[in-house]
């Protein structure tokens, strides 16, 4: 088990350079003046010049690349112009806001999914197949900002079961007491139900606009998937012998079927980081996604790059971990 | 030819939806050449008598905070949306297309180099990357198709190379090595056009992706400026009135948006459909 977990590490070291390096590389190889980048579109010429000095990009190259990895090890993502306050714990803050609000969309999304993929491949070519197909073909051609949109316009303005769409929870609700961040456990930790229930109805929309969006690839593998499955020899043979349906689909079947759904999940995982920035910006989520489009809009380069960096970080690591419950699922690859 | 036209009416009759995604694409295609032409009012004029007026017989599909029409600003947005995501598309598949035959063809430190950079570009959220390049790119229109084609790069890369790759030893790459060809001219003469097809495929099936990734950069306030029309950004615009209620401003861009997006991935599925039966699902 060790062994699988330490090999699995081996093959993230190449992404994390190779990210580290693109990060670096966006802001010191491409065209224009770094350093006016940093000190912000209304700089005075004289400002920029400090600026340069200061992030050290008056040095070679390579000196600064050296000196970008001493602060990365330092956990020195520079400072926000507009804040003044340090990138790494605004977006230390903010994380948790990000991570409850993908988990819940991820989570939602996985569990209609795979429900949905099993039975259309199970019913085939009945109305559940078609209804698969249909919201496959329509989950990903559906802008998750624009899906946002409507529902906040359906749910909240004619309807008026969901509360504005502004922010985690409630301006008359006090945020319970912080022990994961996640204001859904915190609350129930803390006994505090009453904001439970309004940070679950603040996280529904927006939660529901990105599950919609990732459903569709994981809802067409878990079909492709379980139809190849259940049309191999080993499952003609445990039908033959007399197993319950239900133990062959489930037992035999799925668990067979399951793997490449996961493969998947790295893909799905891509795309929730993305529509991420796209749903906090349309309920003003109080996020690292949002943290980073007021970031570019104010042409503040810091948090964007840090922004870009830890997101990229994030998502090697997820990659890690699917390939280790990959690891888990299937013994082959264990022994292997 | 003519094989191949009958396998398209088969596959056409077969999965009528497909059909439909052809003439949405003729739509679309019409709408942005003649787009400006067609336009009842003039996408830019403001109207400071007419702001926020719902969809009327004289304004279809309603006017913005400016008093714009929007049916007319969703009109002409076609060309430039279908414009930024064709562009991205094809220097995707140039980049791609390109760095992965020569991969799977020489093999060796090509195929380590190519595949290193497609492995680093997919260790990024795509999205998120895209957004980093254009912040550093700076904000203009042409970083988005660069953004756009940089993350859909790996994609094409990875196909080209593994097609490439299957037919590296066949016999007629070796005939045409034989026949004293230089390996420049193999590899673009024989063995790109060979896996043309499917090339065409991948582009039809990630045009959705790149319209739904250029909409979303805008949405966000990058590439795109107002007063441009523009899909994504005029969603943004619309945004700041859907709590009050006015929908009709974001609305209709983002339907044409998703019925873009929408067309192309029919539009791919069926290519599929029809360049290659094996993959249908």
């Amino acid at each position: 088990m060790l062994k699988l977990l330490l090999s699995r590490l081996a093959t993230a070291i190449p992404s994390i350079i190779g990210v580290i390096v693109v990060t670096f590389m966006l802001t010191r190889l491409l065209p224009g003046d770094p350093a006016a980048y940093f000190a912000g579109l209304a700089a005075s010429p004289q400002a920029i010049a400090e600026v340069r000095t200061k992030l050290g990009l008056d040095k070679t190259l390579p000196e600064q690349f050296v000196a970008y990895i001493g602060d990365l090890v330092h956990g020195n993502l520079g400072n926000s112009l507009s804040t003044g306050q340090p990138v790494v714990s605004e977006i230390a803050t903010r994380l948790p806001a990000s991570a409850e609000l993908t988990l819940f969309a991820l989570i939602l999304a996985v569990g209609i999914a795979i429900p949905l993929g099993v039975l259309a491949a199970v019913k085939q070519g009945t109305w559940i197949d078609h209804l698969c197909r249909m919201v496959t073909t329509a989950g990903v051609s559906l802008p998750v900002f624009f899906t946002g949109l409507l529902f906040a316009y359906v749910f909240y303005y004619l309807l008026q079961w969901a509360p504005a769409p502004t922010g985690r929870l409630d301006v008359f609700l006090s945020p319970p007491t912080d022990i994961t961040g996640f204001y859904l456990i915190d609350s129930l930790l803390t006994g505090n139900l009453e904001t439970f229930w309004g940070a679950l109805r603040q996280l529904a929309l927006p939660g529901i606009s990105m599950a919609i969006f990732s459903l569709a690839p994981l809802a067409r593998m878990t079909r492709g998937s379980m139809l190849a499955v259940l049309g191999s020899d080993f499952i003609r043979t445990a039908r033959a012998s007399g197993l319950a349906p239900r133990t062959v689909i489930f037992s035999y079947a799925f668990r067979n079927a399951v793997l490449p759904v996961i493969t998947t999940l790295g893909m799905v995982f891509s795309f929730l980081l993305g529509a991420n920035v796209l749903v906090e910006t349309v309920f003003a989520w109080p996020g690292i996604g949002l943290y980073a489009v007021n970031a570019l809009i104010t042409s503040d380069y810091a948090p964007v790059q840090g922004f870009v960096l830890t997101m990229a970080v994030l998502y090697v690591a997820l990659n890690l971990l699917i390939d280790f419950l990959y690891g888990l699922v299937d013994p082959r690859v264990r022994l292997g | 030819m003519l094989p191949l036209l009958r396998h398209a009416r088969y596959v056409l009759s077969e999965n009528p939806v497909t059909g439909l995604a052809f003439g949405l694409f003729a739509m679309f295609l019409l709408a942005a050449i003649l787009g400006p032409a067609l336009a009842p009012y003039s996408p830019l004029q403001s109207n400071a008598a007419m702001t926020l007026k719902p969809p009327s017989a004289a304004h279809w599909f309603g006017t913005d905070q400016l008093g714009r029409d929007i049916f007319s600003r969703v009109l002409v947005a076609t060309r430039l949306d279908l414009t930024i995501a064709f562009a991205s598309v094809i220097l995707a598949f140039m980049l791609g297309a390109l760095s992965g035959v020569a991969a799977g063809y020489f093999g060796g430190w090509t195929d380590r180099v190519v595949g290193r950079l497609a492995d680093t570009i997919m260790a990024f959220p795509l999205f998120v990357l895209a957004m980093g390049i254009v912040a550093a790119l700076g904000n203009e229109v042409i970083n988005i198709v660069i953004a756009t084609a940089i993350i859909n790069f790996p994609l094409y890369a990875r196909v080209a190379r593994a097609e490439a790759n299957v037919r590296r030893e066949a016999g007629f790459i070796e005939a045409a090595r034989l026949s004293g060809n230089g390996e420049t001219r193999v590899l673009l003469g024989h063995v790109l056009p060979n896996i043309m097809p499917i090339m065409m495929v991948q582009m039809s099936l990630t045009m959705g992706y790149a319209i739904l990734n250029a909409a979303g950069l805008s949405f966000i306030g990058l590439g795109v400026r107002p007063p441009d029309a523009e899909w994504g950004i005029m969603v943004a615009e619309g945004a700041n009135f859907i709590q009050s209620g006015e929908w009709w401003i974001a609305l209709f861009p983002g339907a044409a948006l998703m019925l873009a997006v929408f067309c192309f991935n029919l539009l791919g599925d069926g290519l599929r459909d029809i360049i290659d039966p094996r993959m249908r699902t």
